[in-house]
């Protein structure tokens, strides 16, 4: 797969019961881009998202990741291949600090055997400072080093979503899903997150994100596809899909 | 000498923990000379009765992974027990003389040790297959049916395990070489196989395991698989997706800890020289659990002081309250109280009926009192305020200064 897609869905099909939640949805998320997917309430997004990172496998269709299939790969394979998520409602480990989080992250990058973390052998202390410094930076990053030592849920709130974009990244993903990342934030924080959004493409990562909120959408993404009742109604740049009859009719209803 | 200075200048206020593991320490090393002193130079007794709690500190050890590190439910614990203490009794006995196979292994405790630990943790893996996809009460409810299960095959297999007899005769733990001085009484001598009849030599032999096992436990806490497990307690969708191998953390789980009472039962085997399955009970299951619990889950030295203190109430305080009772009777001159009258029993024999309330009562009292357990874990405290301190509380007092 040499057209730069990182990642390509190819007729994906996700049913529960007789509920279609996503119907054939086509597309390429290209290597190096922020690229979105919106769409009203219900629409899918999540799904797909579930769909890429293996919690729940695709009914049917193919997901290629790197030009390799991996529709139905457990989460923890796909996060080893290099597909990191963040949840729509946060899910971050309550009761482990901040660093801690993060080197939950890093736990699939790791090679310490249940030997060496028995005997704390020194290549397993190396490995420990290592990560433990890999964390540290990685919180400053996002810009909440002075939360380390922190549980993750007395971090406020904006300070939690970033902590799970850490967590993310500690997978060291290639391609980062975002679900809706800029949730609950006010005017100034999302103007942050934008730009946090610009650095982590600036570190080599693509970026898959669902948002709400436009102004983000159409500030960071340079594609976008738009979903609703699981079909696939739009793709193209953000002017594009800002002017298509059916994208407003999604969100907006019929005019009579 | 480092980390001695080290310990002795933390503030106990600020690192509790390191003070518990301190006061143990001391308690274990001091602990024969005290027993020899109230016991008037015969501390056998007490010896023997520290090194069975010993057994109960071992299994709660080991739960405790599953259980605090984890957060899966097991209530059939014991039944890891009983397969430690039978993989003792099968290797170290003349006992499979009189099953199928007529032939009889003696294998040195030392090997049996380790041996019993690898068969037990390959039947952690066995209980834990099954169970993967079961979580809180689901689970417990399957793992109760193995720990029913297995005392149940040891005790109807007859042919293998002679049944509700048991198996009795097993070896005595043995040291390769020794070399006797006045240290043991004895004179000058070069011995080999010496045999460990002693309960000082099972109260140092159960401190080595519990060494040992509290470091390799300790180890696996601070590790890449402590904080995989710490993470599967947490959220287990978000560990998967955050490339933790859930499958296989949780099988480890039931394996290291399966494989701490593959040590114990092999332990508690050799000493009491016997093994029936009326010793691997659903109580000894819940016991251990409870010594979880009531220590503080997920926390070492939390459960390492909560099965001692247990220990102590449900082996000594309580078997010894009859009496007394009516000591105490006897000494404010009611001696009427002690005897049968009617349809009252004796104050001895009363109290004795009363004691599983009396045990009940403890229990609620602690747990009403320190809910979180006696020596809990951070996050469990934490877990507990809960409704009271909601919101975004910074607790780490470095992150106010930074």
């Amino acid at each position: 797969m040499d057209d730069g897609a990182v990642l390509r869905l190819d007729h994906v099909v996700k049913r529960f019961g007789g509920l279609v939640a996503v119907n054939d949805v086509t597309f390429d998320v290209k290597k190096g881009e922020v690229f979105a997917l919106i769409g009203p309430n219900g629409a899918g997004k999540t799904t797909l998202f579930n769909g890429v990172t293996g919690l729940l496998p695709p009914t049917s269709g193919s997901v290629i990741f790197e030009g390799r299939e991996i529709a139905g790969t457990k989460p923890h394979e796909v996060a080893k291949l290099g597909i990191a998520r963040t949840f729509q409602n946060i899910r971050l480990f309550e009761y482990m600090s901040a660093v801690e989080n993060i080197l939950v992250g890093e736990h699939c990058r790791m090679n310490a055997k249940l030997w060496d973390s028995i005997f704390k052998t020194p290549r397993e202390r190396r490995e420990e400072a290592a990560v433990h410094e890999r964390a540290m930076e990685l919180l400053k990053f996002v810009g909440i080093d002075r939360w380390a030592n922190s549980y993750a849920r007395n971090l406020p709130y904006g300070g939690q979503r970033r902590l799970e974009i850490a967590r993310a990244l500690a997978t060291k993903p290639r391609l980062l899903l975002l679900d809706e990342p800029a949730a609950g934030f006010t005017p100034q924080e999302k103007v942050e997150l934008m730009r946090l959004v610009g650095k982590i493409l600036e570190s080599g990562v693509t970026v898959f994100l669902i948002e709400h909120d436009m102004k983000v959408v159409m500030g960071i993404s340079k594609r976008i596809v738009v979903l609703d009742h699981g079909e696939m109604i739009a793709q193209g740049t953000p002017d594009e899909v800002r002017s298509n009859p059916r994208v407003i009719e999604a969100y907006l209803g019929k005019q009579h | 000498m480092n980390w001695l200075r080290k310990a002795w200048s933390t503030d106990p206020r600020r690192d509790r923990d390191a003070m518990v593991y301190i006061v143990l320490l001391m308690f274990a090393v001091l602990f024969p000379l005290f027993a020899n002193v109230i016991s008037g130079g015969s501390p056998s007794f007490w010896l023997s009765f520290m090194a069975d709690g010993g057994v109960y500190m071992l299994l709660a050890l080991g739960l405790n992974v599953v259980v605090g590190f984890a957060g899966l439910l097991d209530l059939g614990y014991a039944a890891f027990f009983a397969i430690g203490a039978y993989t003792y009794a099968f290797l170290a006995s003349n006992h499979l003389e009189v099953t199928p196979l007529h032939t009889s292994l003696h294998l040195p405790f030392w090997i049996v040790l380790f041996v019993a630990l690898f068969v037990a943790a390959c039947f952690g893996v066995i209980l834990g297959a099954p169970t993967l996809r079961l979580r809180g009460d689901y689970l417990a409810i399957v793992t109760l049916g193995f720990g029913e299960i297995v005392p149940r095959v040891f005790k109807n297999a007859a042919v293998w395990t002679s049944g509700v007899n048991g198996i009795s005769a097993l070896d005595t733990p043995q040291l390769p070489f020794w070399i006797q001085g006045p240290w043991s009484g004895d004179s000058f001598a070069f011995v080999t196989n010496l045999k460990i009849f002693d309960p000082f030599g099972y109260y140092v032999i159960m401190c080595l395991l519990l060494v040992l096992a509290i470091i390799i436990v300790r180890n696996l806490q601070n590790s890449r698989m402590g904080r995989a497990w710490a993470a599967i307690r947490e959220d287990e969708v978000a560990a998967a997706a955050m490339g933790v191998n859930t499958v296989q953390a949780k099988l480890l789980a039931f394996a290291i800890g399966a494989s701490v009472s593959g040590f114990a039962g092999t332990f508690y085997g050799a000493k009491l020289s016997l093994v029936s399955p009326e010793n691997f009970t659903f109580v000894v299951s819940i016991t251990v659990l409870v010594m979880v619990v009531l220590g503080g889950m997920g926390n070492i030295p939390g459960v390492l002081s909560g099965s001692l203190l247990l220990y102590w109430i449900t082996f000594w305080l309580l078997p010894g309250l009859p009496d007394t009772a009516t000591n105490v009777a006897n000494a404010f001159g009611l001696t009427g109280l002690t005897h049968t009258s009617g349809d009252f029993p004796g104050i001895g024999e009363y109290i004795s009926r009363l004691k599983f309330l009396v045990f009940g009562l403890i229990l609620v009292v602690v747990m009403l009192v320190r809910p979180e357990g006696l020596v809990p874990s951070r996050e469990r405290q934490q877990e507990l305020k809960k409704g009271t301190h909601e919101d975004t509380i910074i607790e780490d007092v470095q992150a106010e200064v930074g």
